[in-house]
C-alpha cells in the first residue's frame, strides 16, 4: 500500500495501483490517472466508468459482457476506449477494485 | 502505470481446441477471452471435433458426454449411472442444464464468445486438413473465423518471445 498523490488529494492505493476507498472518487482523481496511463478522457469514457461503478454499489459482479449488453457500447468501443486490459483499467481509472471476472 | 508483477509477462496466447464437447470447448474459449481481456494477443485455431465451436449448425448444440465420463455427477453428488447416460435424451437434458447453469453465471453462448474474442482482437482459424474431413465450407463457419488455415501456418503466427502454446 503506498500513498499518491492525484489532482492535488492524497490517496492510498494498493501495489497495483488501485484506489483502496472508492468513496474518496472524483472525476478529476480519474482524468489524474487516465493521464498517467497515457489516456484522455471523453464523456463517453465516463458513462462506461458510472456504469462500473454503479454495479459495484448494487454488488452486482463486473464482467465484459454485462459491459457489451449495458448500450452504453459495445465491446469492440469498450477495447477502442480502454485499450489492452479494458476492465482493469477501466476499474483502476474508476476509483474500483480490481475486477475478478474470468468473463 | 500498472505495475506489471512478472518480468517476463505473457505477449502471446496460441490455442488449439480439437474437442466438440462442452467443456472442452469453454475451456478454450474462457482461456482465449481471458487473454483478450488481459490485453494479450490471442489466436484459436479449432481442429477435429473443436469445428463444431464454429461451425453454424453445431455451435448452438454442444453436448457434455453422460456415457464414459468418469467425472459426470448427479446433481446430489452420487456417481452417474453409464446405464442412466445411455437412456436416448439423458445426454441432451444434461447438456441443456449445463448451458442453463452457465447463462445463470453469465457465461455467454459459443457465437457470443466467439464475437467477444475477436471484438477484444483475438483472432480464429480453422483447419484446413479437419475442414476438409468434414467437407465444410466457409459458409458453414462463423463469421468470426479470420481463415481456414494448415497447422504450419498457424505456427507461423505463433512466433516470438512470451508466446504460450496450448493444446485443449
Amino acid at each position: 500500500m503506498t500513498q499518491k498523490t492525484y489532482a492535488g488529494v492524497a490517496l492510498e492505493v494498493n501495489d497495483e495501483g488501485y484506489m483502496i476507498d472508492k468513496n474518496q472518487w472524483t472525476k478529476e482523481i480519474a482524468k489524474a490517472i487516465g493521464l498517467e496511463e497515457s489516456l484522455e478522457l471523453t464523456a463517453k469514457h465516463f458513462e462506461v466508468i458510472e456504469f462500473l461503478r454503479d454495479r459495484v454499489a448494487k454488488g452486482e459482479g463486473l464482467t465484459i459482457r454485462s459491459i457489451g449488453k449495458s448500450g452504453i457500447v459495445d465491446i469492440k468501443g469498450f477495447y477502442a476506449l480502454f485499450p489492452g486490459a479494458p476492465l482493469k483499467l477501466a476499474t483502476r481509472i474508476g476509483g474500483l477494485p480490481k475486477p475478478v471476472s474470468c468473463v | 502505470m500498472i505495475q506489471k508483477k512478472e518480468e517476463f509477462p505473457l505477449k502471446k496466447v496460441c490455442l488449439i481446441c480439437a474437442k466438440g464437447s462442452i467443456e472442452d470447448v469453454y475451456a478454450a474459449l474462457v482461456m482465449a477471452n481471458g487473454a483478450v481481456m488481459e490485453g494479450i494477443e490471442t489466436k484459436v485455431f479449432f481442429t477435429f471435433f473443436g469445428l463444431d465451436a464454429i461451425t453454424k449448425k453445431q455451435m448452438t448444440k454442444l453436448h457434455t458426454a453422460t456415457v464414459g465420463n468418469p467425472a459426470m455427477r448427479m446433481p446430489n453428488g452420487w456417481a452417474f449411472p453409464s446405464l442412466l447416460g445411455a437412456i436416448p435424451g439423458v445426454e441432451a437434458g444434461v447438456s441443456a442444464m449445463m448451458r442453463g447453469q452457465m447463462e445463470q453465471l453469465d457465461i455467454p453462448t459459443v457465437p457470443e464468445f466467439l464475437e467477444m474474442i475477436t471484438a477484444g482482437g483475438g483472432e480464429i482459424y480453422a483447419c484446413k486438413l479437419a475442414v476438409d474431413m468434414f467437407k465444410l465450407k466457409k459458409e458453414d463457419l462463423s463469421a468470426e473465423v479470420s481463415d481456414i488455415i494448415t497447422i504450419g501456418e498457424f505456427y507461423g503466427l505463433c512466433g516470438g518471445q512470451g508466446t504460450q502454446i496450448i493444446f485443449t
